[in-house]
């Protein structure tokens, strides 16, 4: 854990913000150096304070902060990206939601460790939710960075169970042993779930590949919804429990469809 | 806490320390002051809480806090009941009250769409307005969510929930605050506050 200045000014991702005190806005920051913290934006809630627009949610700010008795202090911001498209539009919006809610249960507050490729990762994310004309992919693959940076990298190669190479055939994935499970290890296990080689094969591109290739790729409806219910899986196996902003983005695909 | 406070005063720090915004120092020292004050501050004071749970109720057509149900605005014939503004909170209905200038009818939504937080659509006071839209004569919505991420999200849902009425939806016009700094002005306020200058 970072020893933190008295004062000092960072670039911060806006990842939660709520209402605090008379008109006051308590934010959870993610910044490159000194980790996911709390600060409060004094005044913040009055129309004519001059940090409200700066500091919205999902916007990256430059920040000044200063250390308070009990918390810390947001004395000063400028916004550097407001990521409009995530505003604008509602399933961008409930994806940003999503790698949002994912980061703040992965990451620990002040927790230093991963911080600056985190904050690359989900900066990099937004423009990306907000350039891409497929935001499921950026997702998918924000999904995977995210897990190899924290330590839960699928094993999509070899067989968790035999620890032989995976054949291109249909294979099975086990959440508790992270990874993928051959048809031969399958008889040694329980609660597998589905993974056809089609399935393993984008997962394994993805998980490999820079995005530029990947975002080259054309991906099927149903080959979507398949990664998502391994992915998902796997992840709601690791926090054990399921994220929130889920059911709003399957509300709105309902909703669209 | 200490067994040396008194356990009716050790309840009342800790009942007004669960109030948003006050922490267990500012609980303390209300509790202290109550205790010195006058007790008449103290039986009023408990008299108004009392009465805001038992005689207060929401209002079955908009969703606003009241005593009578409908509540005053809902039941004023004078007011043009054809033009609904949907809020966040009964707090943004006053807010457009003091104005002064809005003679139509509320929605209180009670909270706003924060997937992060767990709050969705169904969570809010979103099928009343529809019922509301199926069964009168409304001919504008107006879409007064608080303008930030969470506030447009439940702003866009709805849009695309009451398109299939043959409704006008209007969001609030977005613009420089009265008194506001222009060089302090985030740049996307700035932006909508251009792209909607009129004319003078």
């Amino acid at each position: 854990m970072s020893m933190r200045p008295r004062t000092f000014r960072t670039p911060a991702l806006v990842l939660k913000r709520r209402n605090f005190g008379e008109a006051d806005r308590l934010l959870t920051l993610l910044t490159p150096l000194h980790g996911k913290f709390d600060a409060v934006a004094k005044g913040a809630r009055k129309p004519a304070s001059k940090k409200t627009g700066h500091v919205e949610l999902f916007t990256r700010a430059d920040v000044l902060i200063a250390k308070g008795r009990s918390m810390d202090i947001l004395t000063q911001a400028e916004m550097t990206n407001p990521y409009l498209p995530i505003r604008e539009d509602l399933i961008r919006g409930a994806y940003a939601n999503y790698a949002a809610e994912l980061l703040d249960r992965f990451t620990y507050d002040s927790d230093d460790t991963y911080t600056t490729t985190l904050f690359d990762l989900l900066d990099t994310t937004f423009a990306r939710l907000c350039d891409d004309d497929d935001p499921r992919r950026v997702i998918r693959y924000y999904e995977l960075r995210l897990l190899d940076e924290v330590g839960f990298r699928p094993e999509l190669n070899e067989c968790v169970v035999t620890h032989e190479d995976v054949q291109p055939t249909d294979q099975f994935f086990s959440f508790d042993g992270g990874g993928v499970v051959s048809p031969q290890g399958s008889a040694h296990s329980a609660g597998l779930v589905s993974l056809p080689v089609v399935t393993l094969k984008l997962l394994r591109h993805m998980q490999r590949s820079a995005y530029q290739q990947v975002g080259a790729l054309t991906v099927q409806d149903s080959l979507h919804s398949d990664v998502e219910r391994v992915m998902l899986g796997y992840i709601t196996y690791i926090l054990e429990n399921r994220l929130q902003s889920i059911a709003f983005i399957h509300r709105i695909r309902q909703f669209n469809s | 806490m200490s067994n040396a406070i008194p356990e009716p005063v050790t309840k009342l720090i800790e009942a007004l320390g669960a109030l948003p915004g006050i922490g267990p120092k500012t609980a303390s020292r209300l509790t202290y002051f109550l205790l010195r004050a006058p007790s008449e501050l103290s039986t009023n004071l408990a008299d108004a809480l009392h009465d805001l749970k038992t005689k207060t109720t929401f209002c079955s057509n908009c969703g606003n806090i009241t005593v009578d149900d409908p509540c005053p605005i809902c039941s004023n014939a004078n007011r043009d009941h054809r033009t609904i503004a949907v809020v966040e909170e009964p707090l943004d209905l006053i807010a457009i009250e003091r104005t002064g200038t809005y003679d139509g009818a509320y929605h209180v939504l009670h909270g706003v769409i924060s997937p992060v937080n767990g709050v969705g659509p169904d969570d809010l006071n979103i099928a009343q307005l529809i019922k509301r839209l199926t069964e009168g004569n409304v001919l504008e919505v107006i879409l007064a969510t608080n303008p930030g991420m969470e506030g447009d999200a439940t702003a866009m849902y709805l849009r695309g929930e009451l398109t299939q009425h043959s409704v006008k939806i209007t969001r609030p016009a977005r613009g420089l605050p009265t008194g506001g700094d222009l060089e302090y002005v985030d740049t996307v306020t700035l932006m909508r506050a251009l792209q909607g200058r009129s004319e003078m």
